[in-house]
Protein backbone atom coordinates (compact mmCIF):
# COMPACT_ATOMS: atom_id res chain seq x y z
CA UNK A 1 0.00 0.00 0.00
CA UNK A 2 2.51 2.36 1.07
CA UNK A 3 4.32 1.38 -2.10
CA UNK A 4 1.52 2.43 -4.26
CA UNK A 5 0.87 5.55 -2.09
CA UNK A 6 4.59 6.63 -2.97
CA UNK A 7 4.47 5.95 -6.78
CA UNK A 8 0.68 7.77 -7.21
CA UNK A 9 2.62 10.97 -5.06
CA UNK A 10 5.20 10.79 -7.57
CA UNK A 11 2.62 10.37 -10.46
CA UNK A 12 1.17 13.54 -8.92
CA UNK A 13 4.45 15.47 -8.44
CA UNK A 14 5.26 14.51 -11.91
CA UNK A 15 1.62 15.71 -13.41
CA UNK A 16 1.96 18.74 -11.50
CA UNK A 17 5.26 19.58 -13.62
CA UNK A 18 3.93 18.48 -16.94
CA UNK A 19 0.73 20.62 -17.03
CA UNK A 20 2.39 24.30 -17.29
CA UNK A 21 0.03 24.92 -20.95
CA UNK A 22 -3.13 24.26 -22.08
CA UNK A 23 -1.93 22.23 -24.91
CA UNK A 24 0.83 20.29 -22.90
CA UNK A 25 -0.15 16.53 -22.41
CA UNK A 26 2.32 15.18 -19.32
CA UNK A 27 4.51 12.89 -21.19
CA UNK A 28 3.19 9.60 -19.72
CA UNK A 29 -0.55 9.13 -18.40
CA UNK A 30 0.69 8.75 -14.64
CA UNK A 31 -2.43 7.03 -12.66
CA UNK A 32 -4.03 10.56 -11.60
CA UNK A 33 -5.79 11.12 -8.40
CA UNK A 34 -9.28 11.45 -8.38
CA UNK A 35 -12.36 12.03 -6.42
CA UNK A 36 -13.35 14.24 -3.84
CA UNK A 37 -10.89 15.02 -0.61
CA UNK A 38 -12.10 17.48 1.96
CA UNK A 39 -8.99 19.23 3.47
CA UNK A 40 -9.52 20.90 7.32
CA UNK A 41 -7.33 24.16 7.05
CA UNK A 42 -6.16 26.75 9.59
CA UNK A 43 -8.36 29.96 8.52
CA UNK A 44 -5.08 31.81 7.74
CA UNK A 45 -4.12 29.27 5.14
CA UNK A 46 -7.77 29.99 3.47
CA UNK A 47 -5.66 32.48 0.57
CA UNK A 48 -3.07 30.23 -0.30
CA UNK A 49 -5.00 26.73 0.38
CA UNK A 50 -7.39 27.97 -2.36
CA UNK A 51 -5.07 28.64 -5.12
CA UNK A 52 -3.33 25.29 -4.37
CA UNK A 53 -6.45 23.68 -4.22
CA UNK A 54 -7.20 24.80 -7.63
CA UNK A 55 -3.71 24.26 -8.88
CA UNK A 56 -3.96 20.74 -7.48
CA UNK A 57 -7.56 20.08 -9.50
CA UNK A 58 -5.54 21.43 -12.71
CA UNK A 59 -3.44 18.57 -12.14
CA UNK A 60 -5.16 15.72 -11.13
CA UNK A 61 -8.43 16.04 -13.33
CA UNK A 62 -11.30 14.50 -11.91
CA UNK A 63 -10.15 15.54 -8.63
CA UNK A 64 -12.19 17.76 -6.48
CA UNK A 65 -10.76 19.77 -3.22
CA UNK A 66 -13.41 21.02 -0.56
CA UNK A 67 -12.33 22.91 2.25
CA UNK A 68 -13.22 23.56 5.71
CA UNK A 69 -11.32 26.78 6.96
CA UNK A 70 -11.80 27.72 10.66
CA UNK A 71 -9.66 27.86 13.72
CA UNK A 72 -7.49 24.95 14.44
CA UNK A 73 -8.68 23.91 17.54
CA UNK A 74 -12.99 24.26 16.11
CA UNK A 75 -11.47 22.02 13.46
CA UNK A 76 -9.31 19.35 14.99
CA UNK A 77 -12.14 19.11 17.67
CA UNK A 78 -14.68 18.24 14.70
CA UNK A 79 -12.19 15.84 13.55
CA UNK A 80 -12.30 14.10 16.59
CA UNK A 81 -15.94 14.07 16.32
CA UNK A 82 -15.82 12.22 13.37
CA UNK A 83 -16.06 14.43 10.87
CA UNK A 84 -15.30 12.95 7.72
CA UNK A 85 -11.75 14.94 6.83
CA UNK A 86 -9.10 13.47 4.35
CA UNK A 87 -6.25 16.18 5.32
CA UNK A 88 -5.97 18.15 8.02
CA UNK A 89 -3.50 21.09 8.32
CA UNK A 90 -3.15 22.97 11.71
CA UNK A 91 -1.74 26.44 12.33
CA UNK A 92 0.10 24.77 15.63
CA UNK A 93 1.33 21.70 16.54
CA UNK A 94 -0.85 21.97 19.73
CA UNK A 95 -3.69 21.51 17.72
CA UNK A 96 -2.21 18.85 15.79
CA UNK A 97 -1.65 16.98 18.80
CA UNK A 98 -5.38 16.93 19.53
CA UNK A 99 -5.89 14.46 16.86
CA UNK A 100 -3.00 12.69 17.15
CA UNK A 101 -3.61 11.76 20.96
CA UNK A 102 -6.84 10.27 19.82
CA UNK A 103 -5.89 8.22 17.49
CA UNK A 104 -7.58 10.05 14.36
CA UNK A 105 -4.13 10.63 12.56
CA UNK A 106 -1.27 8.50 12.77
CA UNK A 107 0.77 9.16 10.06
CA UNK A 108 3.43 11.67 11.31
CA UNK A 109 2.61 15.08 10.66
CA UNK A 110 5.03 17.15 8.43
CA UNK A 111 5.84 20.94 9.44
CA UNK A 112 5.01 22.54 5.49
CA UNK A 113 5.16 26.31 7.14
CA UNK A 114 6.01 29.35 9.72
CA UNK A 115 4.40 32.19 10.41
CA UNK A 116 4.48 34.44 12.86
CA UNK A 117 2.28 37.51 13.77
CA UNK A 118 1.68 41.23 12.81
CA UNK A 119 0.17 43.88 14.33
CA UNK A 120 -2.46 44.89 11.95
CA UNK A 121 -4.38 48.37 11.73
CA UNK A 122 -7.15 50.14 9.71
CA UNK A 123 -6.25 51.89 6.46
CA UNK A 124 -4.64 55.15 7.52
CA UNK A 125 -3.81 53.66 11.10
CA UNK A 126 -6.79 55.88 12.62
CA UNK A 127 -5.91 54.50 16.33
CA UNK A 128 -2.15 56.11 15.85
CA UNK A 129 -0.93 52.33 16.98
CA UNK A 130 3.02 52.01 17.05
CA UNK A 131 3.88 49.24 18.85
CA UNK A 132 2.61 46.41 21.42
CA UNK A 133 2.67 48.83 24.21
CA UNK A 134 -0.57 50.58 22.80
CA UNK A 135 -2.24 47.25 23.08
CA UNK A 136 -2.25 47.88 26.81
CA UNK A 137 -3.97 50.98 26.20
CA UNK A 138 -8.17 50.66 27.53
CA UNK A 139 -9.13 53.77 25.00
CA UNK A 140 -8.19 51.86 22.25
CA UNK A 141 -10.27 48.90 20.78
CA UNK A 142 -8.37 45.82 20.28
CA UNK A 143 -9.19 42.58 18.92
CA UNK A 144 -6.78 39.27 19.62
CA UNK A 145 -7.39 35.77 19.13
CA UNK A 146 -8.59 33.66 21.85
CA UNK A 147 -6.27 31.43 23.90
CA UNK A 148 -7.97 28.55 22.19
CA UNK A 149 -6.81 29.31 18.84
CA UNK A 150 -2.84 29.12 17.89
CA UNK A 151 -3.16 33.05 16.78
CA UNK A 152 -4.30 33.45 20.49
CA UNK A 153 -1.77 31.32 22.37
CA UNK A 154 1.02 33.23 20.10
CA UNK A 155 -0.17 36.44 20.95
CA UNK A 156 -0.04 35.43 24.50
CA UNK A 157 3.43 34.25 23.96
CA UNK A 158 4.66 37.97 22.15
CA UNK A 159 2.79 40.17 25.48
CA UNK A 160 4.75 37.82 28.17
CA UNK A 161 8.10 38.76 25.89
CA UNK A 162 7.02 42.35 25.74
CA UNK A 163 6.02 42.60 29.79
CA UNK A 164 2.68 44.17 27.97
CA UNK A 165 -0.77 43.39 29.78
CA UNK A 166 -3.50 43.99 26.98
CA UNK A 167 -6.55 45.17 27.47
CA UNK A 168 -8.37 43.43 24.44
CA UNK A 169 -12.37 44.34 23.85
CA UNK A 170 -12.63 41.06 21.96
CA UNK A 171 -11.40 37.40 21.46
CA UNK A 172 -12.13 36.08 18.59
CA UNK A 173 -12.59 32.60 17.39
CA UNK A 174 -10.36 32.64 14.59
CA UNK A 175 -7.69 35.08 12.88
CA UNK A 176 -10.09 35.92 10.45
CA UNK A 177 -12.51 36.99 12.33
CA UNK A 178 -10.07 39.49 14.29
CA UNK A 179 -8.94 40.54 10.34
CA UNK A 180 -12.34 41.46 9.51
CA UNK A 181 -13.30 43.15 12.75
CA UNK A 182 -10.00 45.15 11.70
CA UNK A 183 -11.48 45.99 7.70
CA UNK A 184 -14.37 46.57 8.94
CA UNK A 185 -12.75 49.66 11.13
CA UNK A 186 -14.49 48.54 14.42
CA UNK A 187 -10.88 48.21 16.11
CA UNK A 188 -8.24 50.27 16.26
CA UNK A 189 -5.62 47.32 16.28
CA UNK A 190 -5.27 43.59 16.06
CA UNK A 191 -2.77 41.14 16.09
CA UNK A 192 -2.71 38.97 13.42
CA UNK A 193 -0.27 36.57 11.33
CA UNK A 194 1.38 38.03 8.43
CA UNK A 195 0.07 36.35 5.70
CA UNK A 196 -3.00 37.58 6.87
CA UNK A 197 -1.90 41.07 6.51
CA UNK A 198 -0.78 40.43 3.31
CA UNK A 199 -3.66 38.91 1.89
CA UNK A 200 -6.28 41.20 3.28
CA UNK A 201 -4.80 43.90 0.60
CA UNK A 202 -4.43 47.61 1.05
CA UNK A 203 -7.69 47.77 3.47
CA UNK A 204 -5.16 46.82 6.14
CA UNK A 205 -1.75 48.27 7.40
CA UNK A 206 0.61 46.20 9.12
CA UNK A 207 3.25 47.18 11.36
CA UNK A 208 6.33 44.75 12.31
CA UNK A 209 7.15 44.52 15.88
CA UNK A 210 10.24 43.35 17.46
CA UNK A 211 8.87 40.38 19.78
CA UNK A 212 7.44 38.78 16.57
CA UNK A 213 9.92 36.07 16.10
CA UNK A 214 9.53 35.06 20.00
CA UNK A 215 6.57 33.29 18.59
CA UNK A 216 6.65 31.18 15.27
CA UNK A 217 4.00 28.88 14.95
CA UNK A 218 5.27 25.89 12.82
CA UNK A 219 1.94 24.99 10.55
CA UNK A 220 2.00 20.66 10.48
CA UNK A 221 -0.41 18.51 7.71
CA UNK A 222 -1.13 15.42 7.93
CA UNK A 223 -3.85 12.69 6.32
CA UNK A 224 -6.37 11.49 8.25
CA UNK A 225 -6.40 7.71 9.48
CA UNK A 226 -9.84 7.35 8.41
CA UNK A 227 -9.52 9.63 5.25
CA UNK A 228 -12.41 8.72 2.90
CA UNK A 229 -9.74 9.00 0.03
CA UNK A 230 -6.49 8.45 1.41
CA UNK A 231 -4.74 8.33 -2.43
CA UNK A 232 -5.98 11.88 -2.91
CA UNK A 233 -5.32 12.82 0.71
CA UNK A 234 -1.73 11.32 0.45
CA UNK A 235 -1.46 13.32 -2.92
CA UNK A 236 -2.41 16.45 -1.87
CA UNK A 237 -0.35 16.55 1.31
CA UNK A 238 2.85 16.02 -1.58
CA UNK A 239 1.52 18.59 -3.12
CA UNK A 240 1.68 20.91 -0.26
CA UNK A 241 5.30 19.61 0.41
CA UNK A 242 6.02 19.83 -3.62
CA UNK A 243 8.05 22.93 -4.63
CA UNK A 244 5.14 24.30 -6.52
CA UNK A 245 3.48 23.98 -3.36
CA UNK A 246 5.95 25.30 -1.28
CA UNK A 247 6.57 28.62 -3.78
CA UNK A 248 2.99 29.19 -3.51
CA UNK A 249 2.96 29.37 0.13
CA UNK A 250 5.79 31.91 0.42
CA UNK A 251 4.59 33.85 -2.28
CA UNK A 252 1.60 34.16 -0.05
CA UNK A 253 4.06 35.61 3.15
CA UNK A 254 5.12 31.94 4.89
CA UNK A 255 8.31 31.55 6.06
CA UNK A 256 9.81 27.76 5.16
CA UNK A 257 9.97 25.49 7.78
CA UNK B 1 -49.31 8.16 17.82
CA UNK B 2 -45.88 6.96 17.16
CA UNK B 3 -45.14 9.86 14.70
CA UNK B 4 -45.99 11.69 18.58
CA UNK B 5 -43.38 9.45 20.09
CA UNK B 6 -40.46 9.71 17.00
CA UNK B 7 -41.10 13.80 17.36
CA UNK B 8 -40.55 13.86 21.06
CA UNK B 9 -37.31 11.36 20.68
CA UNK B 10 -36.35 13.46 18.27
CA UNK B 11 -36.33 16.16 20.65
CA UNK B 12 -35.35 14.80 23.62
CA UNK B 13 -32.58 12.16 22.87
CA UNK B 14 -29.86 14.90 22.34
CA UNK B 15 -30.82 16.43 25.13
CA UNK B 16 -30.45 12.85 26.88
CA UNK B 17 -27.43 12.82 24.99
CA UNK B 18 -25.92 15.94 27.05
CA UNK B 19 -26.48 14.75 30.62
CA UNK B 20 -25.61 10.71 30.05
CA UNK B 21 -21.71 12.44 28.97
CA UNK B 22 -21.86 14.62 31.57
CA UNK B 23 -18.63 14.81 33.64
CA UNK B 24 -20.53 14.55 36.77
CA UNK B 25 -17.06 14.00 38.98
CA UNK B 26 -15.42 17.44 38.31
CA UNK B 27 -18.97 18.51 37.55
CA UNK B 28 -19.06 20.56 40.96
CA UNK B 29 -16.06 22.09 40.68
CA UNK B 30 -16.89 23.36 36.79
CA UNK B 31 -19.92 24.77 37.74
CA UNK B 32 -19.08 27.19 40.48
CA UNK B 33 -16.36 28.45 38.59
CA UNK B 34 -16.58 31.78 38.22
CA UNK B 35 -16.02 31.87 34.98
CA UNK B 36 -19.66 30.17 34.54
CA UNK B 37 -20.81 32.31 37.05
CA UNK B 38 -20.17 35.49 34.87
CA UNK B 39 -21.40 34.29 31.70
CA UNK B 40 -24.44 32.60 33.26
CA UNK B 41 -25.20 36.23 35.06
CA UNK B 42 -24.99 38.39 31.74
CA UNK B 43 -27.16 35.52 29.67
CA UNK B 44 -29.64 36.36 32.15
CA UNK B 45 -29.06 40.03 32.21
CA UNK B 46 -28.99 40.43 28.86
CA UNK B 47 -31.77 38.11 27.26
CA UNK B 48 -34.06 39.90 30.15
CA UNK B 49 -33.01 43.52 28.96
CA UNK B 50 -33.75 42.45 25.53
CA UNK B 51 -36.89 41.34 26.36
CA UNK B 52 -38.27 44.58 27.87
CA UNK B 53 -36.66 46.16 24.89
CA UNK B 54 -38.65 43.24 22.71
CA UNK B 55 -42.21 44.31 24.75
CA UNK B 56 -41.97 48.11 24.75
CA UNK B 57 -41.31 48.32 20.90
CA UNK B 58 -42.76 44.85 19.57
CA UNK B 59 -45.89 44.86 20.90
CA UNK B 60 -46.55 48.39 19.54
CA UNK B 61 -45.48 46.92 16.31
CA UNK B 62 -47.64 44.38 16.35
CA UNK B 63 -50.63 45.94 16.97
CA UNK B 64 -49.73 48.11 14.16
CA UNK B 65 -49.45 44.95 11.91
CA UNK B 66 -53.13 43.35 13.31
CA UNK B 67 -54.66 46.66 13.78
CA UNK B 68 -53.31 49.41 11.80
CA UNK B 69 -54.01 51.55 8.98
CA UNK B 70 -51.26 51.16 7.23
CA UNK B 71 -50.80 50.62 3.26
CA UNK B 72 -48.45 47.45 2.34
CA UNK B 73 -48.85 45.62 5.56
CA UNK B 74 -48.54 42.18 4.14
CA UNK B 75 -45.08 43.50 2.87
CA UNK B 76 -44.18 45.09 6.17
CA UNK B 77 -45.53 41.86 8.46
CA UNK B 78 -43.22 39.79 5.92
CA UNK B 79 -39.98 42.31 6.27
CA UNK B 80 -40.63 41.87 10.54
CA UNK B 81 -40.69 38.17 10.07
CA UNK B 82 -36.49 38.56 8.34
CA UNK B 83 -34.71 38.36 11.03
CA UNK B 84 -36.45 34.73 11.88
CA UNK B 85 -35.17 33.19 8.66
CA UNK B 86 -32.26 35.14 8.69
CA UNK B 87 -29.13 33.34 9.69
CA UNK B 88 -28.22 35.19 13.12
CA UNK B 89 -24.40 35.43 11.59
CA UNK B 90 -25.97 37.52 8.72
CA UNK B 91 -27.94 39.69 11.42
CA UNK B 92 -24.75 40.52 13.26
CA UNK B 93 -22.91 41.73 10.40
CA UNK B 94 -26.18 44.02 9.22
CA UNK B 95 -25.93 45.43 12.76
CA UNK B 96 -21.75 45.85 12.13
CA UNK B 97 -22.49 47.87 9.11
CA UNK B 98 -25.68 49.94 10.48
CA UNK B 99 -24.27 50.47 14.34
CA UNK B 100 -20.70 49.40 13.79
CA UNK B 101 -18.33 52.45 14.92
CA UNK B 102 -17.71 52.75 10.62
CA UNK B 103 -21.63 52.00 10.31
CA UNK B 104 -24.43 54.21 8.53
CA UNK B 105 -25.73 55.26 11.96
CA UNK B 106 -22.56 54.23 14.03
CA UNK B 107 -20.49 56.64 12.77
CA UNK B 108 -22.43 59.50 14.12
CA UNK B 109 -23.06 57.86 17.60
CA UNK B 110 -18.91 57.92 17.92
CA UNK B 111 -18.94 61.27 16.63
CA UNK B 112 -21.19 62.86 17.70
CA UNK B 113 -21.92 61.11 21.19
CA UNK B 114 -18.46 59.19 21.61
CA UNK B 115 -20.68 55.90 21.30
CA UNK B 116 -19.73 52.87 19.97
CA UNK B 117 -21.47 49.71 20.61
CA UNK B 118 -19.61 47.01 19.35
CA UNK B 119 -17.99 44.46 21.66
CA UNK B 120 -20.14 46.14 24.52
CA UNK B 121 -22.61 44.58 27.09
CA UNK B 122 -25.45 46.76 25.19
CA UNK B 123 -24.07 45.75 21.95
CA UNK B 124 -25.27 42.13 23.18
CA UNK B 125 -28.55 42.80 24.13
CA UNK B 126 -29.14 44.63 20.77
CA UNK B 127 -27.96 41.33 18.96
CA UNK B 128 -30.49 39.79 21.23
CA UNK B 129 -33.10 41.37 20.85
CA UNK B 130 -32.83 41.96 16.96
CA UNK B 131 -32.98 38.25 16.32
CA UNK B 132 -35.41 38.13 19.42
CA UNK B 133 -38.27 40.36 18.61
CA UNK B 134 -39.97 38.86 15.38
CA UNK B 135 -41.19 36.23 18.15
CA UNK B 136 -42.84 38.85 20.54
CA UNK B 137 -44.05 40.34 17.32
CA UNK B 138 -45.34 37.32 15.29
CA UNK B 139 -46.96 35.61 18.43
CA UNK B 140 -48.99 39.07 20.30
CA UNK B 141 -49.64 40.11 16.52
CA UNK B 142 -51.83 36.19 16.10
CA UNK B 143 -53.18 37.12 19.39
CA UNK B 144 -54.62 40.63 18.17
CA UNK B 145 -55.70 38.96 15.17
CA UNK B 146 -57.48 36.57 16.67
CA UNK B 147 -59.19 38.77 18.97
CA UNK B 148 -62.69 40.16 18.46
CA UNK B 149 -61.94 44.19 17.98
CA UNK B 150 -66.31 44.67 18.54
CA UNK B 151 -65.34 44.47 22.12
CA UNK B 152 -62.83 47.42 21.17
CA UNK B 153 -65.23 49.24 19.60
CA UNK B 154 -67.85 48.87 21.89
CA UNK B 155 -65.36 50.64 24.57
CA UNK B 156 -65.10 53.53 21.99
CA UNK B 157 -68.40 53.78 21.86
CA UNK B 158 -68.35 54.07 25.52
CA UNK B 159 -66.05 57.21 25.39
CA UNK B 160 -62.94 55.06 26.42
CA UNK B 161 -59.62 57.31 24.42
CA UNK B 162 -57.75 55.08 22.18
CA UNK B 163 -55.05 54.33 24.76
CA UNK B 164 -57.47 53.60 27.72
CA UNK B 165 -59.12 51.10 25.13
CA UNK B 166 -56.19 49.54 24.26
CA UNK B 167 -54.80 49.22 28.00
CA UNK B 168 -57.96 47.98 29.68
CA UNK B 169 -59.73 45.88 26.61
CA UNK B 170 -57.34 45.10 24.20
CA UNK B 171 -54.35 44.04 26.31
CA UNK B 172 -55.96 42.07 28.27
CA UNK B 173 -57.97 39.84 25.86
CA UNK B 174 -54.50 39.19 24.04
CA UNK B 175 -52.36 38.63 27.02
CA UNK B 176 -51.86 35.18 26.73
CA UNK B 177 -50.28 35.76 23.48
CA UNK B 178 -48.01 38.46 24.48
CA UNK B 179 -47.06 36.31 27.80
CA UNK B 180 -46.30 33.33 24.68
CA UNK B 181 -44.49 35.60 22.84
CA UNK B 182 -42.44 37.12 25.88
CA UNK B 183 -41.10 33.80 26.84
CA UNK B 184 -40.65 32.69 23.20
CA UNK B 185 -38.40 36.01 22.88
CA UNK B 186 -36.60 35.61 26.13
CA UNK B 187 -35.68 32.05 25.03
CA UNK B 188 -34.15 33.05 22.15
CA UNK B 189 -32.37 35.64 23.37
CA UNK B 190 -31.04 33.66 25.92
CA UNK B 191 -29.71 31.05 23.16
CA UNK B 192 -28.50 33.50 20.51
CA UNK B 193 -25.17 33.07 19.61
CA UNK B 194 -24.28 34.43 15.94
CA UNK B 195 -25.31 37.95 15.87
CA UNK B 196 -23.98 38.47 19.34
CA UNK B 197 -19.99 36.90 18.46
CA UNK B 198 -20.43 38.75 15.11
CA UNK B 199 -21.23 42.00 16.32
CA UNK B 200 -20.59 42.23 20.67
CA UNK B 201 -17.23 40.33 20.22
CA UNK B 202 -16.54 38.05 23.00
CA UNK B 203 -14.55 39.24 25.90
CA UNK B 204 -15.28 37.14 29.70
CA UNK B 205 -17.43 39.30 31.67
CA UNK B 206 -18.33 41.98 29.07
CA UNK B 207 -20.08 40.04 26.08
CA UNK B 208 -19.15 36.34 26.70
CA UNK B 209 -22.60 34.66 27.40
CA UNK B 210 -23.25 31.28 27.86
CA UNK B 211 -23.59 30.13 24.08
CA UNK B 212 -20.42 31.74 23.82
CA UNK B 213 -18.82 30.34 26.21
CA UNK B 214 -20.05 26.73 25.46
CA UNK B 215 -18.73 27.33 22.03
CA UNK B 216 -14.92 28.55 22.70
CA UNK B 217 -14.51 25.40 25.69
CA UNK B 218 -16.15 23.27 22.98
CA UNK B 219 -12.27 23.58 21.12
CA UNK B 220 -10.26 22.90 24.43
CA UNK B 221 -12.58 21.50 26.63
CA UNK B 222 -14.95 19.56 25.75
CA UNK B 223 -16.09 18.35 29.23
CA UNK B 224 -16.56 22.02 30.10
CA UNK B 225 -18.45 22.31 27.42
CA UNK B 226 -20.59 20.50 28.25
CA UNK B 227 -21.23 21.62 31.72
CA UNK B 228 -22.09 24.84 30.88
CA UNK B 229 -24.55 23.17 27.89
CA UNK B 230 -26.19 22.00 31.07
CA UNK B 231 -26.73 24.91 33.32
CA UNK B 232 -28.04 26.67 30.66
CA UNK B 233 -30.23 23.85 29.87
CA UNK B 234 -31.47 23.55 33.17
CA UNK B 235 -32.04 26.92 33.96
CA UNK B 236 -33.89 27.58 30.29
CA UNK B 237 -36.12 24.68 31.46
CA UNK B 238 -36.62 26.03 34.94
CA UNK B 239 -37.51 29.29 33.93
CA UNK B 240 -40.04 28.33 31.09
CA UNK B 241 -41.61 25.19 32.93
CA UNK B 242 -42.03 27.69 35.73
CA UNK B 243 -43.64 30.40 33.68
CA UNK B 244 -45.33 27.83 31.69
CA UNK B 245 -47.64 26.51 35.23
CA UNK B 246 -48.16 29.87 35.93
CA UNK B 247 -48.57 32.14 33.33
CA UNK B 248 -49.70 30.60 29.82
CA UNK B 249 -51.12 27.20 31.64
CA UNK B 250 -53.84 29.16 33.76
CA UNK B 251 -54.21 31.73 30.91
CA UNK B 252 -55.25 28.88 28.48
Amino acid sequence: MKKLLAAVAAAVALAGCGVSGPGLVPPTSPPAVTGEITVFAAASLTESFKELGAEFEAANPGSKVNFNFAGSSALAQQINQGAPADVFASAAPANMKQVTDTGAVTASPTTFVKNTLQIVVPKGNPGKISGLPDFAQADKKIALCAEQVPCGAAAKKVFQVAKVTPAPDTLEQDVKAVLTKVQLGEVDGALVYRTDVKAAGDKVQGIEFAEADQAVNDYPIAPLAKAPNAAAAKAFVDYVLSDKGRKALAEAGFAAP
Amino acid sequence: MLPALIGLAFLLVPLAGLLAKAPWATLPSQLFSPEVGQALQLSLVCASLATVICLLFGVPLAWLLARGDVPGRGFLRALVTVPLVLPPVVGGVALLLVLGRRGLVGQYLDQWFGVSLPFTTTGVVLAEAFVAMPFLVISVEGALRAADPRFEEAAATLGASRWLTFRRVTLPSVMPGVVAGTVLCWARALGEFGATITFAGNFPGKTTTMPLAVYLALETDPDAAIVLSIVLLLVSVGVLAGLRDRWIGGAT
